[in-house]
């Protein structure tokens, strides 16, 4: 058996999981330290379904906890960015576009030194080992505590943030961590450079939380190893959260999907989340969710981290109906919120929300039925079509090809919408989705990334392509996925424009089920799957 | 987490001075310049990130319509070459900028006294204001194509019989060279192969003019016009209007579809971002549009039951905008599923000649079929 765990800002919810069965599933309130809210919500999961710890194979948890503090802005680290890329990149120093408040929490400070790569692996200008030291010792002066560090296509080679991080510690001592711009991003400087700090300064806190996270778990009796979800809905160790706790970023939206598509039995959907003021929708494809492809800012910082796509609508359970006296209705896009149940109607309010119109067309039997009563049948009619209409053409809008999408619906407003979509086939209601997160926690699965630019030469394309895919394979493996269970799901293959000798950009995905007994020996410690793409070896 | 924030609410509030660009005329400047490029002379976001940090240090630099620029003035347009793929990830210095344009006026012996856009499309329509700023020298208003387009010989200076050489070309090391070629497209292939060597990003100053030739050989007032649509995006967005209209509405140009993205079909080919987009009916039946691109688009076709029927082709411009917010979409960002309205737009009438059309026009660039114009002229809608 396993046990989910998802620790939201307000909630945390636990699950336990036989298979994909929901065997029990609890909801408690997340406290400040994090630890006691996870204690209290295993002792709700034993009160439910009694469990002996050794039956326990795997513990996973989601959290929000990094993300929030960054959108805080506090208990972060004071940071330092070294750039290895002199004489090249001056004209934009790390740190640039930042908020100013969030550079004083972190006490930003950027470095630039020689070093850094061309696109095709040449060095730009080699490494000056004295030039670290110096810049190690204004750091140490100025009372860094961690830093990140970057280098021009560190994505094609690596060697170079690994010879400063070697430097650095030397000089600074173990205490100082040291972020890695290859292990966190993917082309694209600044926004790497951006992940990277934001790492950095989160490194101090992910080791007390983590630790707190392992302690609170073994403190139950529970022996299993633990895991955090990553952004694309794969696992990592705890070892590896340590290191990339910005790698938890966007996994709440993530489990929440693949949390809701497990429960429905589907892996190729879309889910609706429909909540008091928006509809979120997202596609999942092969069990994992699409990535958006904009640049996307976290907290005012510009990053490219991989996030899912999810477009939102304005539809909500607490939307405004508008529009009665033979006009076409109007729903939202404002919201009365978590007011709903004071001011819709069916609660007593004057206040016309779309949920009071589900309650008319009898979809949903909350509050008081009799306060829509009066309601004209065309009237519900058409502001139900109009729902129906607007959500049915967001998931149009997120479909990748004509086929047809089974549609996923959860969250409290889904009662908003109908049992079928014209055109896109029916609506699933899936049982538990109240705890989706946890759920979505509980079945992660281990991955492995490969994100680079090829030189493709002529008649060359297939084994360059073969050459990715095993790549993909391999750190799948060496993340601790059970070989027998991996295979590839997604692979995009992009020309890159104005560059020479066929340059292309090829992202490839490999994924497969955790080896529980492996995992028991703690053999992938050291050996992530690279957060969001990590591309250097 | 939300996208990007803007000074968009800041900019409609402002008075914008119209004999100057500003740090926050930046990024209105990208914005439109990114609609100018067509699809291609990619993304300017990096090159507004640095022209806002430049101004920020420096002030705003001077903008000069060509007509106000004296016969003898000295014109030294400047470029960033290369793939901005790998410009967002090694950036330049600032010298650079400047360099290469101080590195062409030692050779050519003359004094600068302005800085000059050379493509306005895209990531080229911020580079000069950073040299500008750097060398504190005022900036004309026009630039040489008046859109984007993938070679260096495609400038009206060509047609003019402009030799586009000596040129110089400035890496981030410090490396300059100066280059002299027999003919335009020769100085397209020298160039092209030393940006590669010095790392596929490199800035090059070339097309050095007086005063009054630049007047003759540029198209003027585009920097005002990127301006102008930056800011008409950015106004009709705030008021809820049609940002598509108001980009229609600029450039005097032609709504020719709107759609969703159904098939990008990309093929590799040697330094170009090849392939055909379709673009299918947002609802039910009817009329594809199919988008054939090499970097830019260059043709727009419309497929029905009887075959197909050319909407707009090079030089005229084609440009592909989400259908909701109005942003530019470029060819490498296109992808299924995408809402989209392709606009075309007229170019600079001198594109539209002879030569003109053998240097730009579909069949150079392989497509077999004569120029087609974005919007049918006065004198025929009337005869």
């Amino acid at each position: 058996m396993r046990i989910g765990i998802d620790v939201g800002g307000t909630n945390t919810d636990a699950v336990l999981l036989n298979g994909n069965t929901v065997v029990a599933a609890v909801k408690a309130a997340t406290s400040e330290d994090v630890t006691s809210g996870i204690v209290t919500a295993l002792g709700q999961l034993r009160q439910q379904h009694d469990f002996a710890p050794d039956h326990i194979d795997a513990v996973m948890i989601g959290t929000t906890h990094f993300i929030n503090a960054l959108v805080e802005a506090s208990r972060l680290a004071p940071t330092a960015a070294l750039r290895l890329g002199l004489p090249a990149t001056a004209a934009l120093p790390p740190l640039v576009g930042w908020p100013e408040r969030l550079v004083q929490a972190i006490n930003g400070r950027g470095f630039l030194a020689h070093g850094g790569h061309e696109f095709d692996g040449r060095e730009i200008s080699p490494l000056d080992p004295d030039e670290i030291r110096r810049i190690a010792g204004e750091m140490a002066a100025a009372g860094v505590t961690s830093v990140a560090v970057s280098s021009v296509f560190s994505p094609v080679n690596s060697d170079f943030e690994r010879a400063a991080a070697e430097i650095l510690t030397a000089e600074l001592g173990d205490d100082v961590p040291i972020s890695l711009s290859h292990q966190i991003g993917r082309i694209g400087l600044l926004e790497r450079e951006n992940a990277t700090i934001i790492n950095a300064a989160l490194r101090h806190l992910a080791e007390g939380i983590v630790t707190g996270l392992s302690a609170s778990i073994a403190g139950e009796g529970i022996a299993a190893p633990l895991f955090l979800s990553q952004n694309d809905g794969t696992l990592m160790d705890v070892e590896f959260a340590r290191r990339y706790p910005v790698a938890t970023f966007a996994s709440g939206p993530t489990n929440s999907m693949r949390g809701a598509a497990v429960l429905s039995g589907e892996t190729t959907c879309a889910v609706v989340d429909v909540g008091g003021t928006t509809s979120d929708v997202g596609v999942l494809t092969a069990g994992f969710p699409r990535e958006a492809t904009v640049e996307v800012s976290v907290a005012g910082v510009r990053t490219n981290f991989r996030m899912p796509d999810v477009l939102s609508v304005g539809i909500g359970g607490g939307s405004r109906v508008r529009g009665h006296d033979g006009r076409a209705p109007t729903v939202g896009p404002d919201s009365v919120g978590y007011r709903l149940t004071q001011q819709a109607r069916v609660f007593g309010g004057d206040e016309l929300t779309a949920t009071d119109l589900a309650v008319a067309a009898g979809r949903a039997d909350i509050g008081d039925r009799s306060q829509v009563a009066g309601l004209e049948k065309s009237f519900v009619t058409a502001v139900l079509d109009r729902i129906s209409t607007d959500v049915a053409d967001a998931v149009d809008r997120m479909r990748m090809s004509d086929e047809p999408l089974p549609v996923v619906a959860v969250g409290g407003g889904s009662i908003l919408l109908p049992d079928e979509f014209p055109g896109l086939g029916p609506v699933l209601r899936p049982e538990n989705f109240s705890v989706a997160n946890a759920i979505g926690a509980a079945i992660a699965q281990v991955g492995g990334e490969v994100d680079r630019v090829f030189a493709i030469a002529p008649g060359q394309r297939d084994a360059v392509v073969d050459e990715a895919r095993q790549d993909a394979v391999d750190r799948a493996v060496a993340a601790g996925a059970d070989p027998r269970t991996v295979s590839i799901v997604d692979f995009d293959e992009v020309p890159i424009p104005y560059l020479p000798g066929n340059a292309t950009r090829i992202r490839c995905k490999a994924v497969g089920d955790l080896q529980i007994d492996r995992a028991d020996t703690r053999a992938l410690a050291g050996n992530g799957p690279g957060v969001g793409g990590g591309v250097g070896r | 987490m939300s996208h990007n924030e803007t000074t968009e609410d800041k900019i409609i509030e402002d008075e914008i001075t119209e004999d100057e660009v500003t740090e926050d005329d930046v990024e209105l400047i990208a914005k439109g310049a990114a609609v100018l490029g067509a699809g291609g002379g990619g993304d300017p976001y990096i090159g507004m990130l640095m022209a806002q940090q430049t101004l920020r240090a420096r002030g705003p630099v001077p903008l000069v319509h060509p007509r106000d620029l004296s016969d003898d003035a000295v014109v030294f347009p400047v470029a960033m070459m290369g793939a901005p793929t790998v410009m967002v990830e090694k950036l330049p210095t600032t010298e650079q900028f400047a360099e290469a344009i101080t590195a062409l006026s030692r050779y050519v012996g003359k004094r600068v006294t302005h800085v000059a856009c050379a493509e306005a499309g895209g990531i080229n329509s911020t580079i000069p204001v950073i040299a500008a700023a750097e060398l504190g020298l005022p900036l004309v208003d026009g630039d040489l194509m008046g859109r984007a387009f993938p070679e260096l010989q495609m400038v009206l200076p060509t047609l003019a019989g402009i030799a586009g050489t000596p040129m110089s070309i400035a890496d981030e090391k410090g490396n300059t060279g100066i280059l002299s070629s027999v003919d335009n497209p020769w100085s397209e292939r020298m160039a092209r192969a030393l940006t590669i060597e010095m790392g596929c990003s490199a800035i090059i100053s070339n097309f050095v003019m007086d005063g009054a030739t630049f007047r003759a050989a540029s198209v003027p007032g585009t920097l005002g016009v990127c301006r102008q649509l930056g800011r008409a995006i950015v106004q009709a967005r705030s008021a809820h209007r049609s940002a598509v209209d108001a980009v229609v509405d600029v450039l005097n140009g032609r709504l020719v579809y709107t759609g969703k993205v159904t098939d990008v079909a990309r093929r590799t080919a040697t330094g170009f971002a090849r392939g055909t987009a379709t673009v299918a009916p947002l609802t039910g039946q009817g009329d594809t549009l199919t988008l054939e691109f090499q970097n830019e688009h260059l043709l727009a076709a419309r497929q029905h039951s009887g075959g197909q029927h050319i909407e707009v082709s090079t030089p005229d411009l084609i440009i592909v905008l989400d259908a909701e917010t109005g942003d530019p979409i470029t060819t490498e960002a296109l992808r299924f599923g995408q809402r989209v309205s392709v606009l075309g737009a007229p170019c600079d009438e001198r594109w539209h000649t002879e030569a003109g059309v053998a240097l730009v026009g579909p069949r150079y660039f392989g497509y077999d079929s004569d120029p087609v114009r974005a919007v049918r002229q006065q004198q025929e809608m009337v005869g």
